[in-house]
């Protein structure tokens, strides 16, 4: 397979708002008919999500993507997903793709667990063969029993992270995308989870992590991204930019953990 | 070890390449990619119909059978009654309602499904890349199998009052093909459209309404006379659904109403494409 990469250059992302009344057709309507079109347009609410964004990865990175709430990680990792394409810039994306961004991540919590993990093989465009592998592996890990039959909507929470997870971690991609939500439970998660998690993490070509816990990226990142307001603040190795972001009480329990 | 990943490999998105204010051709090689991808994923959205008919049903004795029961019933009931109204005669009435009730239920499900079928799967366009092509065979999909369980009570009416099309009705099978392409198409269209504008969807629906008394489904074409009937292939329903009604009850459909049918056809394919091509890029920030 070829080699992994990742290229993103001068990325922005806007969100219009089509909140209440400037969604409808009348308003539409009524603004062509009175010749406002135009001025409607430019004066359309947006939210700037990502703004003039350039970085590239290759194989072997590791990247944090950190930043406070609101700093545009998720939707960059979006991005880098191909869900939302940019309105301006160039997103390059070479090798196969897997985002762990959402628990749920289209399970139809109608449909039973078995259910659910034949639909995420098709996503995927798993053959017949594969899909028997797969919910083989999800059934083993996520110790449903009886349960894989029955539909997800009376399933435990406990049970619904337990297939959630197994599900996004059987499916070994070039390209890991990861919103923190994998690690915010890491108390919660049963220990062959993280073991799980960290070979996944070990087997991609290339990692885009985002969390809020520094210690994962401390002990898993290469680079990292301190986002901000859709903007790069800082790029570069974990100890530099960590150090800036936590300030500088924090940076002598930094300074003790080397990254390797 | 329990924890061992098996290293199943995505099969798709070796390539994936964005660019912003792309021309008309970058936009519609990027409509095409998405359609032959969403074309090569059938098997998906075979299964997302097919579940979305069985979960509909799910718990129930009968299951998806109670389609074929409900129908069944309302035409018995129907075509008695138009029958005395209208002053037919029964088994030559019943059979044509039968047969067009069933026909324009499909067509009208996929006109009014065709507005949510990007804006109901919400939660998996936001969460994973999945080609939006996927979603228009769906809901292509799991009308076809409605009408197949509805199939069995235009054989039925068939049956009891010993009808047989004969070769004819072969000629429906090109009909029912520009049904598929249609719909499509208007998946494509209405799809997006309903998702950037929330009010087309009743404006839609009430526009099915009309269209449901002014084409000849209840009543018969030949009770317009002979100058309203000149005037029928002006209704694009009209046309789209003598195409295989015609053929089945034995009929030859005139050319003015295949080449109807066909015109506005390439107006909605033609359409469904400058709009998706255009839209595509966009679909996920609007729904």
């Amino acid at each position: 397979m070829s080699r992994a990469s990742i290229a993103v250059e001068g990325v922005s992302l806007q969100f219009p708002l089509y909140h209440g009344n400037s969604r409808s057709l009348k308003k539409m309507v009524v603004a062509a008919a009175s010749g406002r079109l135009g001025k409607d347009q430019r004066h359309r609410v947006v939210v700037e999500a990502l703004r003039d964004l350039t970085f590239s990865l290759t194989s072997g990175d590791r990247l944090g993507l950190v930043g406070s709430n609101g700093a545009g990680k998720t939707t960059l990792l979006r991005t880098l997903a191909g869900i939302y394409e940019p309105a301006i810039g160039r997103v390059r994306v070479q090798g196969s793709l897997n985002a762990l961004l959402d628990p749920s991540l289209g399970m139809n919590p109608e449909l039973t667990g078995r259910e659910n993990i034949m639909l995420r093989g098709l996503y995927n465009g798993l053959t017949k063969p594969m899909l028997a592998r797969l919910e083989a592996d999800v059934a083993e890990f996520a110790e449903l029993g009886d349960f894989l039959d029955l539909p997800v909507r009376i399933y435990s929470a406990g049970m619904v992270v337990r297939l959630g997870f197994a599900l996004a971690t059987a499916i070994k991609p070039q390209i890991l995308l990861m919103d923190e939500w994998f690690l915010a439970g890491d108390a919660a998660f049963m220990e062959k989870a993280r073991l799980r998690l960290e070979e996944m993490v070990r087997g991609a070509d290339i990692l885009v992590l985002s969390t809020h816990a520094t210690h994962i990226v401390q002990s898993w990142c290469t680079r990292v991204l301190w986002m901000d307001q859709g903007r790069i603040r800082a790029d570069g190795p974990p100890d530099v930019v960590l150090a800036d972001y936590l300030g500088p009480s924090a940076t002598p329990t930094l300074a003790a953990e080397p990254v390797t | 070890m329990s924890h061992a990943i098996t290293p199943i490999a995505p099969a798709r998105e070796i390539l994936v390449e964005f660019k912003a204010s792309s021309s008309i051709a970058e936009r519609n090689r990027l409509a095409v990619r998405d359609v032959v991808d969403g074309a090569r994923l059938w098997r998906l959205a075979w299964t997302l119909g097919w579940l979305d008919i069985r979960l509909r049903y799910r718990g129930s004795m009968l299951g998806p059978f109670w389609l074929t029961l409900s129908t069944a019933i309302m035409i018995s009931a129907l075509g008695y009654l138009y029958a005395v109204l209208f002053h037919q005669n029964v088994a030559d009435y019943l059979p044509f309602l039968a047969l067009s009730q069933v026909l324009w239920a499909f067509l009208a499900a996929l006109v009014s499904e065709s507005c949510i079928a990007f804006t109901e799967p919400e939660s998996i366009i936001r969460s994973v890349r999945m080609p939006y092509f996927v979603f228009a065979v769906r809901t292509l999909i799991r009308n076809v199998l409605v009408l197949a369980h509805n199939i069995v009570v235009i054989v039925g009416v068939d049956v009891i009052f010993s009808i047989w099309p004969g070769v004819h009705a072969l000629l429906a099978i090109p009909g029912m093909l520009l049904w598929g392409l249609d719909a499509l198409a208007l998946t494509l269209l209405l799809g997006g459209f309903c998702a950037r504008f929330r009010d087309v969807m009743p404006i839609v629906n009430s526009v099915m309404q009309i269209a449901f008394f002014i084409t000849p489904v209840i009543w018969k074409p030949s009770q317009l006379g002979a100058r309203g009937v000149a005037k029928l292939p002006l209704n694009p329903f009209f046309d789209l659904l003598e195409i295989v009604r015609a053929p089945l009850l034995g009929q030859t459909p005139s050319m003015v109403v295949w080449g109807a049918a066909l015109g506005y056809s390439l107006f909605l394919c033609v359409l469904g494409w400058v709009f998706f091509a255009r839209a595509r890029s966009r679909l996920a920030y609007w729904i």
